[in-house]
């Protein structure tokens, strides 16, 4: 099952929708692992005929199965980075009214957004749904380096090797939740890590 | 009225300090025995000769230390000053508001020359004296905003208005009570304050979104705000929590009344009239417990606000282990006699502690 | 007190542009230097009219840094109540009158990276000073103006001469449409579109670019309604204790005020929810003319907008 249930939080964490055809002549989807199946949900002939689909199986075997939706034109990239180029010359070039589809885990919708919106639209105009994998991208509020994939609260930073516990406070222009130093206060003091959602 | 500015830190010696006239200018934030969240807006036009009301912008003792030590933080954190592209116009609007209020309300501490776009800015207390064109910003060293709030105790959001929301895209953050600016920025109201609890239950961000939507041109308006502070420390961001939170523990029974510090914050609201952004001044004011305790009606109030307090808050505002200690140091000053209503000092009419 | 604060001043210029269409120049009455603005803003001008007091919102059209004086443009409407009327005949040279300091509800959203202008007649106002503000930003716009002919064009010529780039005329007497799915069509992203013209050029747009896929967050207009006359109809205030009458050629926002009860208020036009008013008790129907409502708060009958809309039937109790 690639769908997770999150649970209800503060109003900074952001809440993924479910992907919806909407009207328009040109559709952008970025879609991530079993973001595919979120695709394959919607896919109708006429919607994929005007559609550019960029997808990053990350070890997943959706590709033929995306490929046979015979989007307008289709792009397998190796992973989000190498895909950055292509996603950011199709922006450049598009005209109000495209829609953009995300799906796949939180790290790349966010980070995918982020190139969106710095085109021009409106965070509120990008349907967004989440699929696969719950880590988190996180930003040490200290030393200001991402650490991906952060699965367990607390967690060391990957750049200043601190202990942070995991926030819910959520950054749209970094893509990434706030993590705090956990023993700020009693210095050597770190809890058990345990599961984010445990 | 002649300032003396003190040369003082907050940091290390910590050599910060109020004086009498500072103490009795103290923003008491509690207005009776007990605290709750509020909207709590008022008009900002004025106030009580000598108050950090009377003035659009307060200039007082702290200034020039306070400037000093922003620059230091600037110096090791320049994200602390950021502004979105879109947000250079609303910053020559604060620019000019900044400049025309100061020069008008403390003429002997600074001057304002202006030709058409070919200003003067005089500011004497810092020893500039600069001549620059409006709305160039090649003749500023830095941004329009990062300039003038350089010159301006207390914090500056600066807030744009679209989509009926505020989003905070411009701000300069060094004397904050634990939030990151480099992290909020672009966020709408309701994320920003997303951290803060119960108060969303209560509709109270609602009601504060639909109140400072709706501030117009010429009608600023205000409110108090408050927390706790170990040593005056202006700089307690979350950037540098990993060093600074480890002083809430140095608290002890002999130190705390010169320790523990109560936060205020002045926030201002104003228009901006280029941009139409909302600028939103958030001015800390410091004051010792042993200083606060000099004026018999706060330190009634205080032990009372804080024993009351509902737990959550005192967690949220970062004091719940403290809270223990404190209340043991505040009964001293609570004889059990009733308090005048309002937040000032009433020194004449309210009776000694007679404890 | 309501609205927004006040500023005197004395009418320094009356320019007729055409038949429809005259201008007026405001200057501050103590000599003094008045508040810039963001393009979009406007003023409210208040009018002695016989026995009533009149305030009509009218777009800032100047130059938005320019502090000497405000100008504003005044279409007549010879069917409405009588503001524009009152400007058109009333107004003298010199006269002293009240207005209020800039509100903004139509303000540019400076993230665009591109700004469409559509306007429609009179609806040109706004944009003049939102042209003036992104000339000195260095911003990018473009403006697509229809109107029934080149004589009741106000400004159309001066725009042509400044920008003939940027500017696009289309007159109805010659068959001009703007071409607008094609328009909006070709637009890069992060381009905004502003209307501002009669409602139902307001609706074209927004449902043609809503059909496009345009992202509701792009799309801005304004238009202010002038309140219309009506029956005449009576209401209680329950929380001033008062009936007041409702006469044919006033607002019910206007007869509030007339009674000494202080509502909130800023443009008067059905756009800016300030005077949202709870409804305690009705025997009859609404006539809901604002923006500011959505269509279940306007059939649920318990909130009314007193500046543009009415009531007709027997009994309306307000919470006022």
């Amino acid at each position: 099952m690639s769908k997770f249930e999150f649970p209800k939080s503060i109003a900074s964490r952001p809440v993924w929708g479910t992907l919806e055809v909407r009207p328009g002549e040109h559709h952008l989807m970025i879609a991530e692992a079993e973001g595919a199946e979120a695709i394959l949900d919607i896919a109708t002939p006429d919607l994929m005929a005007k559609t550019h689909l960029i997808y990053i199986p990350k070890g997943t075997d959706y590709v033929e199965r995306l490929q046979a939706l015979k989007p307008a034109q289709f792009y397998e990239g190796p992973s989000y980075e190498a895909s950055l180029q292509r996603i950011r010359r199709v922006l450049e070039d598009a005209h109000m009214g495209l829609q953009v589809y995300l799906t796949g885990s939180e790290s790349m919708m966010g980070q995918a957004m982020n190139e969106v919106m710095a085109v021009g639209l409106p965070h509120t105009a990008i349907q967004t749904e989440h699929r696969g994998s719950v880590a988190r991208r996180m930003q040490c509020v200290h030393c200001k380096g991402i650490t991906e994939d952060v699965e367990v609260d607390p967690f060391v930073c990957a750049h200043c090797g601190l202990n942070l516990f995991v926030r819910d406070h959520y950054s749209r222009r970094l893509a990434a939740y706030q993590g705090v130093r956990v023993d700020a206060e009693d210095h050597g003091n770190v809890p058990e890590p345990k599961g984010i959602y445990e | 009225m002649t300032i003396q500015f003190n040369d003082e830190s907050f940091r290390d010696d910590y050599t910060f300090h109020n004086s009498d006239w500072a103490i009795k200018r103290f923003p008491f934030p509690f207005h009776e025995d007990s605290y709750m969240y509020s909207v709590n807006m008022e008009q900002h036009r004025g106030g009580p000769e000598g108050s950090v009301y009377e003035m659009r912008f307060d200039v007082d003792e702290h200034y020039v230390s306070e400037m000093k030590d922003r620059a230091m933080v600037l110096d090791q954190d320049p994200l602390r000053c950021q502004s979105l592209p879109h947000m250079t116009l609303a910053g020559w609007d604060l620019l000019e508001l900044i400049m025309v209020s100061k020069s008008e309300d403390y003429p002997e501490l600074f001057e304002l020359h202006r030709n058409g776009n070919q200003w003067r800015w005089i500011n004497k207390p810092l020893g500039i004296d600069h001549s620059f064109t409006f709305m160039d910003e090649t003749t500023l060293p830095y941004g329009p905003m990062e300039y003038i709030t350089r010159q301006a105790q207390g914090d500056f959001a600066v807030l744009d208005q679209r989509d009926e929301m505020l989003w905070m895209d411009a701000g300069m953050v060094t004397t904050q009570a634990d939030w990151s600016l480099d992290f909020d920025i672009g966020m709408n109201f309701f994320e920003w304050h997303a951290p803060v609890p119960k108060a969303h239950e209560m509709g109270i961000f609602q009601r504060a979104l639909k109140f400072l939507l709706n501030i117009q041109q010429g009608a600023p308006a205000r409110r108090l705000n408050w927390t706790m502070t170990v040593n005056p420390l202006l700089d307690t961001s979350p950037e540098n929590y990993h060093k600074w939170g480890i002083q809430k523990t140095t608290l002890t029974p002999e130190n705390i009344a010169h320790k523990q510090h109560l936060r205020v914050e002045l926030q201002t609201f104003f228009r901006l009239p280029r941009s139409n952004a909302l600028v939103f001044p958030i001015r800390c004011y410091l004051c010792s417990f042993q200083d606060l305790m000099t004026v018999p009606k706060w330190g009634r109030r205080l032990h009372r606000v804080i024993r009351d307090l509902p737990e959550e808050l005192a967690t949220y505002k970062g004091f719940i282990d403290n809270r223990p200690m404190m209340l043991d140091y505040l009964s001293q000053f609570d004889d059990g006699l009733p308090t005048s209503p309002g937040i000032w000092p009433d020194l004449e009419t309210e009776p000694p502690l007679s404890k | 007190m309501s609205g927004a604060e006040k500023i005197q001043a004395k009418v320094t210029e009356i320019t007729p542009l055409n038949e429809l269409v005259t201008r007026f120049r405001f200057e501050r009455i103590d000599g003094g230097q008045l508040p810039t603005f963001s393009g979009g803003a406007h003023t409210v001008v208040e009018m002695q009219d016989g026995g009533i007091t009149r305030l009509n919102p009218y777009s800032l059209m100047s130059d938005p840094f320019d502090q000497s004086s405000y100008t504003i443009s005044v279409r007549r409407d010879d069917e409405g109540r009588g503001g524009s009327l009152f400007m058109h005949r009333q107004v003298k040279l010199g006269d002293e009158m009240t207005i209020s300091y800039p509100v903004n509800l139509f303000s540019l959203d400076l993230r665009a990276r591109k700004h469409l202008f559509l306007a429609g007649g009179i609806g040109i106002t706004p944009f003049l000073a939102q042209i003036k503000q992104l000339e000195l930003l260095h911003g990018h716009w473009e403006l697509h103006y229809a109107c029934r002919n080149h004589a009741l064009a106000s400004y159309a010529d001066q725009l042509t001469d400044r920008h003939p780039n940027e500017t696009h005329l289309y007159y109805d007497d010659q068959n001009q449409q703007i071409d607008l799915e094609n328009l909006l069509s070709g637009q890069p992203l992060g381009t905004h579109v502003y209307v501002c013209g009669p409602k139902g050029m307001i609706d074209w747009v927004r449902n043609t670019a809503a059909a496009e896929g345009w992202p509701e967050d792009c799309v801005h207009y304004e238009e202010f309604l002038a309140p219309q006359p009506g029956k005449p109809f009576e209401v209680r205030l329950a929380a001033s204790d008062k009936v007041v009458h409702v006469g044919e050629n006033e607002s019910l926002l206007e007869a509030i005020e007339r009674e000494g009860v202080d509502a909130p208020y800023l443009c008067r036009g059905g756009a800016c929810g300030q005077c949202e008013t709870v409804v305690l008790d009705h025997d009859g129907n609404f006539v809901h003319r604002d923006h500011w409502l959505t269509d279940e708060e306007k059939a649920s009958g318990k909130k009314i907008m007193p500046c543009v809309s009415r009531f007709e039937g027997k009994s309306l109790v307000l919470d006022r």
